[in-house]
């Protein structure tokens, strides 16, 4: 890749893959933007961190606002940002279900749109959404979870065609389980069980979900868009 | 007052800014007559597309205010506040002047 096109932007970054990404992108030479609700942890040279909630509109705005002002666009937004809680839906709380509803798909939607702003103006764009295996698994237990990232796929979808007159593309990888805090909670036996379904049963890797980003947001990857890559065979 | 001749400024910058990707012939002529959308318009869906988003860029930088230009309302007017920089134009000052309580200076188009 060349020294263009390396403007990008993570959500999530404070911690788990959201962190890996950053250093992972930073250490390549790319300009790295990326938020999250807390300060970040780590002090890069070729990264700046915004304090911001994903749903919150207005702070997206302003984040995008200073992308324009400062850097003059953006070429690729990786949407990392996500929550979820693993309960059975009898037992899943509404407020826990507005969380994932707001970060999840409004989060999603507000950063695509504002990125997706700055990208038309360029005439090229790299959208990657974060989906679950527990979508097409149909995990129990991730009711709304599940949901919630069927409807990122959905968008990427549709995003996708919307978006292609303008160059941007819009893909998605769906990782298995990757030991962070997310799913910290999830008792051992139901994390073997899950692994077992997968064609290839072991946890995924920080660099398993890079791999396919890096394939996403080539540029010889203006072909590519609209796709969902579920890692370990789903 | 809502200034109106800044209102329109920014029109004919983000007319700027949109005519640096278009080709001869079809770039936008800096103008309150200017037909944009529909019949004589010289946009077509996705041109209207990033012309809006750039003119709501510039109408927040001038103003400080960020207005959402597309929304049902402007879609179900009966007369289409797209159809030309004039009109264009009193829509906005009509917002901004929502949003910040003061009253707009006669229409332009």
């Amino acid at each position: 890749m060349g020294l263009d096109r390396k403007r990008i932007f993570i959500t999530g970054t404070r911690k788990g893959i959201g962190a890996f990404l950053v250093r992972y992108y930073a250490a390549r030479g790319f300009m790295v933007c990326g938020c999250s609700r807390g300060e970040a942890e780590f002090d890069l040279k070729n990264y700046r961190h915004f304090c911001a909630d994903v749903s919150d509109e207005a702070q997206t705005l302003k984040i995008f606002s200073t992308i324009r002002k400062e850097y003059g666009g953006l070429d690729i937004l990786v949407n990392n940002a996500g929550v979820a809680s693993m309960n059975h839906c009898l037992l899943t709380p509404y407020r826990s279900v507005r969380k994932i509803v707001d970060t999840n798909i409004i989060g999603t939607f507000l950063f695509c749109r504002e990125a997706a702003k700055l990208m038309q103006a360029q005439g090229y764009g790299r959208i990657v959404n974060f989906a679950t295996i527990a979508t097409p698994l149909k995990l129990e237990g991730e009711a709304v979870y599940a949901a919630s990232k069927a409807a990122v796929v959905c968008l990427t979808e549709v995003l996708a065609r919307e978006l292609a007159p303008f160059g941007i593309t819009v893909n998605a990888v769906g990782p298995t389980p990757i030991k962070t805090d997310l799913i910290r909670s999830v008792p051992q036996d139901k994390l073997d069980a899950l692994l077992q379904r997968q064609a290839i049963p072991r946890y995924g890797k920080m660099e398993d979900i890079a791999n396919v980003i890096d394939f996403f947001i080539r540029p010889e990857s203006d072909f590519i868009t609209g796709q969902v890559i579920y890692l370990g065979g789903v | 007052m809502i200034d109106k001749d800044k209102i329109v400024s920014a029109l004919y910058e983000a007319i700027d800014e949109i005519n640096e990707f278009r080709p001869q012939g079809q770039r936008l002529e800096k103008a309150l007559d200017t037909r944009l959308f529909g019949a004589g318009g010289v946009l077509d869906s996705i041109g209207l597309v990033s012309f809006i988003v750039a003119v709501e860029q510039r109408i927040a930088e001038v103003f400080g205010t960020s207005i959402t230009l597309a929304d049902e309302r402007a879609l179900s007017q009966r007369n289409s506040p797209f159809r030309s920089i004039g009109s264009l134009a009193d829509y906005i000052s009509k917002l901004l002047g929502e949003v910040s309580g003061v009253p707009s200076t006669h229409g332009t188009g």
